[in-house]
């Protein structure tokens, strides 16, 4: 295999004699076989007439109970899973152009002739092909959980984020509570992972992150209890209805300044990302991850993202308000895109700081100014500002 | 795996000579908690018998392996060594050639401190400030390439002189890169040395005291930062460093950021010695003809020089053959690594990358 794009020729050959020969193969099962053991033949006619006409394979995929206005489809197309699978990829790419920017020089150029759009496509397939290397001492059965465990607590993440009042996939009373109960799983997996790998770098990133994460945890979750409090609802659906006459960030702007570093805590970015301190621990807790494990592990961190930016907007930006000119979803997604950008600006232009001084900055000011940013939201909600 | 000792508190790992944040050398790490408690440095990875190999080669054919060891510092690591042999001739460089020894070496200087920032810009987990001075390195190789030829590695300096003259209209050319340099720098210290994040990652982190600098025998930039006034260029001037004027950069505090800090200076100094340099540089040969094999008389020689990491000094014994009888070679980077478990214990693990390379270690040239 030469180069990405005689990769895909050679993927789209095979497409096409699958095409070519299937009916010839499919096509006699269906009429001939089928019918031999019990299967009516209205069935199969309609799966042929389905085959020709797209109104009818609409309405064949919907009788299955896979349809665009299904669970099913919700929750692994659109705006489920593979929808921000998608948003991440293509987030990756804008981080690398733009730090290859911030850096002088061109980044990913070549996969896919336009500015490099397919390069992270073609280094999913790479990561596809690599061998999955386990340790020969690891805790083999929480070795390979965790990255599907990563996933599932990305995936349950998204589920409860909403995308405008239609577009969702899960609607909660209490949504942000529960956002926060599944977010509190993070720390024990990347514990597991620690652990189960059996190497020293490991188990210190493991343990680091650990500190990270719970002690992020708290002001994480004290400083949207103003949002709470100015909207009166744990649901992310009314807590941007409350929005419409202003944005949270105006009354609240200490408390989405401690959400936003929080939120970089969380997620493990420079400036925060001492659990894969690449100088000292190898890469952390993902040191001996290998293939699409690693792949699925960065594909979680990244729907993380995807998810913590949805939340800062829906908390404090407003959600998906805007003048109607735009659908309320592209709204949301350039509050997102901006939200985003300023991470990827503080990766290029921070240095990593240390466990004891992110404990200290988390426990001795970001707790504080978390409360008393609470105190500032009771001020303003009894004076009925907002 | 045994993740603890027998005691129950303590993990031994190994950093290197396979890991990101170590060269070709490793650091056997004794950490409790997060506390550094004991530090093994254990290198001779790349140890190539440089001293064995002079032994069988000629005067010259000395000049290019020796420049190996650093090979972004090559002009400057092989200063020494020229200069020691013109001593076992008894011949001197013409005045140009001293004055293009002068360019060439304090090119080198910021070749070899860039390279080091871009590494410690990486090691502190710093992206741009890898690529930044990365990037603007080439211009000074480009500099150097245009005089030696090659990018990196010259064999430029040769006994009684340089190979050859500078380029036409290099001057223009050098101090055309230089003015944007400045400007460069100028970014630099406000992305990556004024930045609140890095001044947090080495103030005050591995204090080289004045008194521990010298028991332990640090040299060059890592000696200034603890304070004392030290430069083989001023202290004991050679190939006319003497008619340059600077002021040496020295700092207090002796911790990473003044390490950091000297070097960040030493940068403007080498732009300032080079302007200097191709303002006095005369007209004239560049090297000392001399026909057939090059033979030192019987006795010794020494030099010391200024390197980029330190003092670099040669000893060489003559016994009147072509070849040296014996070279002793006594490198900065060794000074450095006999400092380094001194500075590492007691602190955090998560200091050791800040610490170690702050240093300016660099293994190859340490086990020569």
């Amino acid at each position: 295999m030469d180069t990405f794009e005689e990769f895909l020729k050679r993927v789209i050959t095979i497409a096409f004699w699958l095409l070519l020969l299937g009916p010839v193969i499919v096509l006699p099962i269906i009429l001939l076989v089928l019918p031999q053991f019990g299967v009516p033949v209205e069935v199969a006619n309609r799966f042929l007439i389905a085959l020709i006409n797209p109104l009818e394979m609409l309405q064949f995929i919907d009788s299955l109970g896979i349809g665009p206005s299904s669970l099913f489809f919700k929750i692994a197309a659109f705006p489920g899973f593979t929808f921000a699978a998608l948003f991440a990829t293509l987030m990756i790419l804008y981080e690398r152009k733009l730090l290859a920017k911030m850096q002088n020089r061109v980044g990913p150029l070549y996969a896919g002739r336009f500015e490099g759009i397919l390069q992270p496509i073609a280094e999913l397939f790479k990561l596809i092909f690599k061998e999955l290397l386990t340790p020969e001492k690891a805790d083999k059965p929480f070795f390979w959980a965790v990255p599907f465990l990563a996933i599932a607590v990305g995936g349950a993440f998204l589920a409860l984020i909403p995308l405008s009042p239609e577009i969702y996939i899960a609607k909660s009373e209490i949504g942000l509570v529960i956002i926060f109960a599944i977010l509190s799983f993070t720390p024990l997996i990347v514990l597991t992972a620690g652990w189960a790998s059996a190497n020293k770098f490991s188990f210190i990133g493991g343990l680091r992150a650990l500190h990270q994460l719970v002690s992020y945890e708290i002001p994480l979750i004290l400083s949207t209890i103003g949002v709470v409090m100015l909207s009166g609802s744990l649901d992310l659906m009314k807590i941007v209805q409350a929005q419409a006459s202003m944005w949270f960030i105006l009354p609240q702007f200490i408390g989405a300044c401690v959400f936003f570093v929080t939120m970089i805590a969380e997620l493990e970015r420079i400036p925060f990302d001492l659990p894969e301190a690449d100088s000292e621990l190898v890469a952390g807790w993902y040191t001996e991850y290998s293939g699409m494990h690693f792949g699925a592990l960065q594909l979680a961190n990244y729907i993380k993202l995807y998810g913590f930016s949805a939340l800062f907007t829906i908390l404090f930006l407003g959600g998906w308000n805007g003048p109607a000119t735009l659908p309320p979803v592209a709204w949301l997604f350039i509050k997102m895109f901006v939200v985003i950008s300023f991470i990827l600006v503080l990766r290029g232009t921070n240095t990593r700081i240390r466990i004891d001084q992110l404990i200290k900055l988390g426990w001795v000011y970001l707790v504080p100014l978390a409360f008393a940013n609470l105190f500032i939201a009771l001020a303003v909600a009894s004076l009925g500002i907002a | 795996m045994e993740v603890v000792d027998q005691e129950g508190r303590t993990l031994t790992f190994s950093i290197g000579p396979q890991h990101p944040g170590s060269g070709h050398f490793r650091l056997i790490v004794k950490v409790d908690g997060d506390f550094i408690v004991d530090v093994k440095p254990d290198p001779g990875y790349v140890h190539r018998g440089a001293e064995k190999m002079c032994e069988e080669r000629t005067y010259i054919q000395n000049i290019p392996h020796l420049e190996r060891p650093v090979i972004f510092d090559s002009s400057g690591i092989l200063f020494p060594y020229v200069l020691a042999v013109e001593e076992l001739l008894g011949v001197q460089a013409p005045p140009r050639a001293q004055y293009i020894r002068i360019i060439m070496a304090e090119l080198n200087r910021i070749i070899s401190h860039l390279y080091w920032l871009a590494i410690y810009g990486i090691f502190l987990g710093h992206s741009t400030m890898f690529m930044w001075p990365m990037g603007d390195r080439e211009l000074f190789i480009d500099l150097a390439e245009a005089i030696g030829g090659t990018r990196v590695t010259f064999s430029y300096f040769v006994p009684g002189g340089v190979r050859n003259d500078l380029p036409p209209e290099f001057k223009e050319r050098a101090l055309k890169t230089c003015a944007y340099f400045e400007k460069r720098l100028k970014e630099y210290d406000r992305i990556f040395f004024s930045n609140p994040m890095f001044l947090k990652r080495t103030q005050d982190i591995g204090v080289l005291k004045r008194e521990d600098a010298i028991r332990l025998g640090v040299t060059g930039p890592n000696l200034r930062a603890s304070g004392i006034s030290s430069d083989t260029r001023k202290d004991e001037p050679y190939s006319s460093y003497q008619t340059i004027k600077w002021d040496i950069p020295v700092r207090k505090e002796g911790d990473c950021y003044a390490r950091a800090m000297v070097r960040f200076q030493e940068l403007f100094d080498s732009m300032s010695i080079i302007r200097q340099a191709l303002d006095l540089i005369p007209e004239g040969s560049v090297k000392i003809a001399m026909r057939g094999q090059i033979k030192g008389k019987v006795g010794e020689s020494f030099a010391r020089t200024e390197a980029a990491r330190g003092t670099m000094f040669y000893h060489i014994i003559s016994d009147g053959a072509t070849h040296p009888y014996r070279v002793k070679i006594s490198v900065p980077s060794f000074r450095s690594l006999c400092a380094m478990p001194f500075l590492l214990k007691g602190n955090h693990l998560a200091d050791m990358p800040a610490i170690y390379w702050g240093l300016d270690y660099w293994p190859v040239e340490a086990d020569k």
